[in-house]
């Protein structure tokens, strides 16, 4: 044979365990440790090259800075590099299932983000003359048609800028409507399912209501008795606040006499329309006697939750309050559209304004893409795979875990926590979950089942991806039933182990503060 | 449909597996009388991504683009260039397709960057704490007032004539709400100040804005000074951003609470919204904040480590006493904001606002010389007031003509208080020399 | 009618305060069982001293990271002091829940409001039925 010495052993040798490998960097393989921009940067340094000002004399007169920002500055290789580390902490739609209850974390098309970037939507001012943006405000006009159709309801206001928002507009245009009726003084009690999101009562107590709690019934909808118990003395009513289809994944059976009741009541039924996705197509809201309902863009017609907002929250109103839908709106006369901005004129009756322009047009575009893409039948069809797959999720899991209430779910399936063994719960299972590559579920919520697990995996997931995560939250479940306590120390293979969150909150660090030896050496 | 991924065969097994012979038997729940029967009417049905792309871009087309002639339009949202950098961060999978860092352990990235979101905020308004951000300026304009009246256990809040109508409005309609008393200052081109003689005992807060809507920087030290010997707080408002590389910031000025638009960071213009509020105040208030925010603490192992934090005066935990109910809020503009001031850093801030001062001053000299004009506002940082002989409606659409969007007439947002002939010009980074020759051109040719 | 106690005497409510009273003071505080329930304790917004107070008014508050409490007034009558080292040390309360933790002391106007109240053992045997 010819001789070449270049040849090596290509097989793995035997493995130290992972967890004895350490490192000098701090970075554990892909894994990058990523110190903050204030350690790494400085104020010197910038990633941006601006000519040089002239030296113009100033106008400010004296109200100028005394002292620099201490904003540290990374050149654009260092910025990239920072937040690509810092991504690759976190877990994404786009890497897997994201199964969070109530939050619908479905696919963010593409395309979406690719027309919210054309410039004639995104380079265009809010206050540029209404002449110059007729595409503009026709977009919001045929988004509004969307949302009015699918709804079954005469109007919509489009500018509140998040669920949250789209609720305090619902309760606003509630109260100017009693307002109207003289009835404001009397009529301050709000009804609200001890299921309800938080966002409900904290938005009616914004709004100037009283909270007036409905126990749920052993079927996890609206305790009829008591709804009618709190409608017995009905001269203080202003309303209710019901989620439909509920936080705990089911249709209230008895949602129309629920409106009937509380129309008779004297008061105005809201919606909250976070699990619109499940039913659009099937029902409309506004059959079933509902008088306001917001609708989260960035859950039903898939904006990009994008860590945490922004959100967009139009909402539908009945004709009893469309008239108090806040400005700024959009009118058409003949082929000409204009904006309603001063409560004033035309918006004379409107409860006032949520935010300082037109709602979230980036969010609109993306959302009236989604519609458009998918057209009628095909969000009748994603409300539907929605529904089916977590029934499917509820179906494969039912027989390990225990099913907070009997029956077919609608798009998200509940679990208690009472097929743990003692000692091991709720947020021991999420964070194994951790482990195998799944983001948890929402946990301890709705608060009226104990250790509550709540799953929703959304249309845009494989039967095969469900499969994968049936087995592994299936395998879990066997663990927790049969009290493995490792259990409690998951995860043990994310980016970070569990953090200490009650220091967080004893001793706050909110922001960066130079080490004290710099301070000092300042100073 | 491109986005389902489950086959006919798929839907089959699993309602075999569910035991459930159609959807249909998920739905028995809904009263028949309203079930649809087929899918709902008078929508078109699916298209393809290209039949979307063109329906989009021809509404696009309609529009004009602000990059695309002589623009001068301020007034609460501002024509700043952003880096190509910025763009690619926040399309990053990770953090555009993830969800509000509820799981620590794996939302390092959107935690870590929301931490140094908050020092930033903090450190360019000179305040103590900030938080994880706001909807917008305007409502975190609402928050503030009712933020303070919950401090303070009063209910009056005062508004001054330079605040920007439009969050003048937003606040009003949320303290009203409340029953809490609003008064407002009469429209006021340079009296800030004012709101100094407007504090009482009874005062929960004085709101004032530098710079305000009219361009005019104040500093309002004597507003705080006034403020704090009657027990009131002090709210400092900014609708630019870039201002604060330059002009006194609220923390220097005795704010108690400072809030603010993001926008002009890292944002795009996109019609008013998404928008990112800046909100901060000191650290004696910090848990009557309204908003999410973010802190630092150590894991199992003892690693740092950041986490969502003082949770508890939150919606989800306080229900009905909560701060304010707030829950989702600008992630995502968030994470542009604090990107785009990475690569500027205190060298880039403060030349990108001499940068825009210096276009500003360029432009009112060159206004300055047509005749009729006359300029309002006193101190200025990129924005300005100026009379014009003549209605400034007519004239700015005059000036559309010429290719030249000029500003915001003043009586588009403060309807009927006598500012018809009243027009508010901002320039940037983004204006150029031409650009202001060519609006003096076009001004002088109108007038 | 003020009624002076001679001897100290502890009473508990049914919202779980503890309020020890001697002469016309009252100190109060949390039970152990309830700082038990809430978890980790991180923050008390303890009463302003000098306010006044009527029994069952909501006085304090009382926060772990994933819950809030209020605590309610057990009896009336005018703070005269409070707890300021919770502020720095709101762990005490999990600690030291019926001694250290306390939280602030009220001079009470009217004894005979004690009378509603429990002691120690129909306390105990509360919590129990809460179980």
């Amino acid at each position: 044979m010819t001789m070449n010495s270049q040849g090596r052993s290509t097989t793995p040798d035997e493995a130290i365990p992972m967890s004895e490998i350490q490192t000098v960097s701090g970075s554990r393989g892909l894994q990058q440790r990523e110190d903050l921009i204030f350690e790494t940067g400085s104020t010197g340094k910038t990633g941006v090259d601006l000519p040089n000002p002239k030296g113009t004399k100033s106008r400010l007169g004296s109200v100028t800075r005394k002292r620099p920002t201490d904003l540290p500055g990374l050149s654009e290789p260092e910025t990239m590099r920072h937040y690509v580390r810092l991504s690759q902490k976190n877990y994404a739609i786009d890497l897997g299932l994201f199964p969070l209850g109530s939050c619908t974390m479905k696919h963010n098309p593409r395309l979406n983000e690719k027309v919210a970037r054309m410039p004639g939507f995104a380079d265009i001012h809010p206050l540029q003359p209404q002449a110059t943006v007729q595409g503009a405000l026709e977009l919001i006009d045929q988004l509004a048609t969307w949302l009015k159709t699918l709804t079954g309801m005469p109007a919509v206001a489009m500018s509140p800028k998040a669920g949250a928002h789209g609720e305090f507009c619902g309760m606003m245009a509630i109260r100017r409507a009693l307002i109207a009726r003289g009835e404001i003084e009397t009529r301050t009690r709000v009804l609200v399912p001890a299921s309800a999101h938080g966002t409900n009562p904290a938005t009616a107590v914004q709004c100037g209501f009283k909270v007036d709690e409905i126990k749920a019934d052993e079927r996890g909808r609206v305790n009829m008795e008591d709804f009618k118990a709190k409608l017995e003395d009905s001269s203080d009513i202003a309303g209710i606040m019901l989620t439909n289809p509920n936080t705990c994944g089911l249709f209230e059976t008895d949602i129309m006499e629920i409106a009937d009741l509380i129309h008779e009541a004297g008061g105005y039924f809201y919606c909250d329309g976070a699990n619109f996705n499940a039913i659009m197509g099937r029902v409309r809201p506004g059959d079933l006697g509902i008088d306001a309902m917001h609708i989260n863009l960035h859950k039903t017609f898939s904006t990009p939750h994008g860590g945490g907002g922004p959100g967009a929250g139009p909402t539908v109103l009945s004709d009893a309050l469309a008239d108090y839908a806040p400005v700024p709106f959009v009118v058409k006369d003949e082929d000409i559209y204009s904006l309603v901005e001063e409560t004033e004129g035309e918006g004379e009756e409107a409860f006032g304004r949520l935010c300082a322009f037109h709602g979230q047009m980036g969010m609109f575009t993306r959302a009236l893409a989604y519609m458009l893409s998918h057209g009628a039948d095909g969000l009748k069809q994603a409300a539907e795979d929605a529904v089916l797959n977590a029934n499917y999720v509820q179906a494969r899991l039912k027989s390990t875990m225990t099913a907070a209430f009997d029956g077919y779910c609608m798009h998200e399936a509940l679990f208690s926590d009472a097929f743990t063994a003692e000692g091991i719960d709720t947020l021991d299972i999420s964070k194994a979950l951790i482990d195998e590559g799944y983001h948890p579920m929402t946990m301890y919520f709705p608060l009226v089942v104990h250790g509550a697990m709540l799953i929703e995996p959304t249309e845009t997931e494989s039967k095969a991806e469900l499969d994968r995560f049936c087995d592994a939250l299936g395998a879990i479940a066997e663990r927790a039933k049969a009290g493995d306590e490792s259990l409690k120390g998951a995860p043990y293979l994310a980016p970070m182990r569990r953090l200490d969150e009650t220091q967080a909150a004893r001793k706050p660090v909110l922001r960066w503060t130079p080490p004290e030896p710099d301070r000092m050496a300042a100073e | 449909m491109r986005y389902l991924p489950l086959t006919p065969e798929d839907r089959k097994a699993m309602l075999a597996t569910i035991g459930a012979d159609s959807v249909d038997a998920f739905y028995a729940d809904v009263p028949e009388a309203v079930r649809l029967g087929g899918k709902v009417a008078g929508l078109p049905d699916h298209q393809g991504e290209l039949a979307v792309e063109r329906h989009m871009a021809a509404l696009a087309g309609k529009n004009r683009v602000a990059s695309d002639g002589r623009f001068f339009v301020g007034c609460g949202a501002y024509k700043h260039h952003v880096p190509a950098s910025v763009d690619h961060i926040i399309q990053r999978s990770e953090f555009l397709t993830t969800y509000t860092p509820y799981q620590p352990e794996i939302a390092q990235g959107t935690l870590q960057t929301l931490f140094e979101f908050q020092s930033q905020v903090a450190a360019m308004t000179a305040m103590d704490v900030a938080n994880a951000s706001m909807y917008d300026g305007s409502t975190a304009c609402a928050e503030a007032a009712i933020m303070a009246c919950r401090v303070t256990k009063r209910r009056r809040v005062v508004l001054s004539g330079g605040l920007h109508p439009h969050y003048a409005a937003a606040t009003r309609t949320v303290c009203e709400a409340q029953g809490i008393e609003v008064v407002q200052l009469p429209p006021a081109v340079d009296d800030e100040l004012a709101l100094k003689d407007a504090v009482t005992d009874k005062t929960a807060c004085v709101i004032g804005q530098s710079p305000n809507v009219f361009g005019t920087v104040t500093d309002l030290s004597p507003v705080s000074e006034a403020a704090h010997a009657d027990g009131a707080l002090m709210v400092s408002v900014f609708t630019e951003a870039v201002s604060l590389g330059l002009v006194t910031p609220p923390g220097e000025m005795g704010a108690d609470i400072a809030v603010g638009e993001g926008q002009s960071i890292g944002n795009a213009l996109n019609f008013g919204g998404p928008y990112v509020g800046l909100f901060a105040t000191t650290k004696k208030h910090v848990r009557s904040m309204p908003g999410r925010l973010c802190g630092e603490t150590v894991d199992a192992d003892g690693q740092r480590g950041f986490v969502l934090t003082l949770s508890t005066r939150e919606q989800h935990i306080r229900r009905d006493k909560a701060t304010s109910n707030i829950c989702t809020n600008a992630g995502l503009c968030t994470l542009a904001f604090t990107a785009h001031m990475t690569l500027l850093g205190d060298k880039g801030f403060t030349q990108l606002a001499e940068l825009n001062h210096e276009a500003a001053c360029a432009l009112a000299d060159a206004l300055e010389e047509v005749d009729g004009v006359e300029i309002l506002t006193p101190r200025f940082f990129n924005e300005f007031a100026f009379r014009v002989p003549g209605n400034a409606e007519a004239i700015l659409a005059q000036l559309d003509e010429l290719g030249v969007i000029g500003g915001v007439r003043a009586s588009r947002i403060l309807p009927g208080k006598g500012m018809d002939n009243v027009i508010i010009t901002c320039a940037t980074e983004c204006t150029t020399e031409d650009d202001i020759k060519a609006y003096a051109d076009a001004l002088n040719e109108v007038l | 009618m003020t009624q002076h106690f001679t001897q100290q005497v502890t009473f508990y409510t049914e919202d779980h305060e503890w309020v020890t009273v001697h002469g016309d003071l009252a100190t109060v505080g949390i039970t152990k069982y309830a700082a038990d329930q809430l978890g980790d304790v991180v923050f008390v917004e303890t009463p302003e001293v000098g306010k006044t107070v009527k029994k069952g008014d909501e006085m304090a508050v009382v926060e772990s990271v994933k819950a809030a409490s209020d605590v309610y007034a057990p009896l009336s009558g005018e703070v005269i002091d409070a707890n300021g080292e919770l502020a720095d040390a709101p762990e005490k309360v999990n600690e030291h829940p019926e001694t250290e933790g306390w939280f602030c002391v009220i001079k009470f106007s009217d004894g005979a409001e004690t009378k509603g109240l429990m002691d120690k053992d129909a306390y105990y045997e509360f919590c129990k039925g809460q179980a």
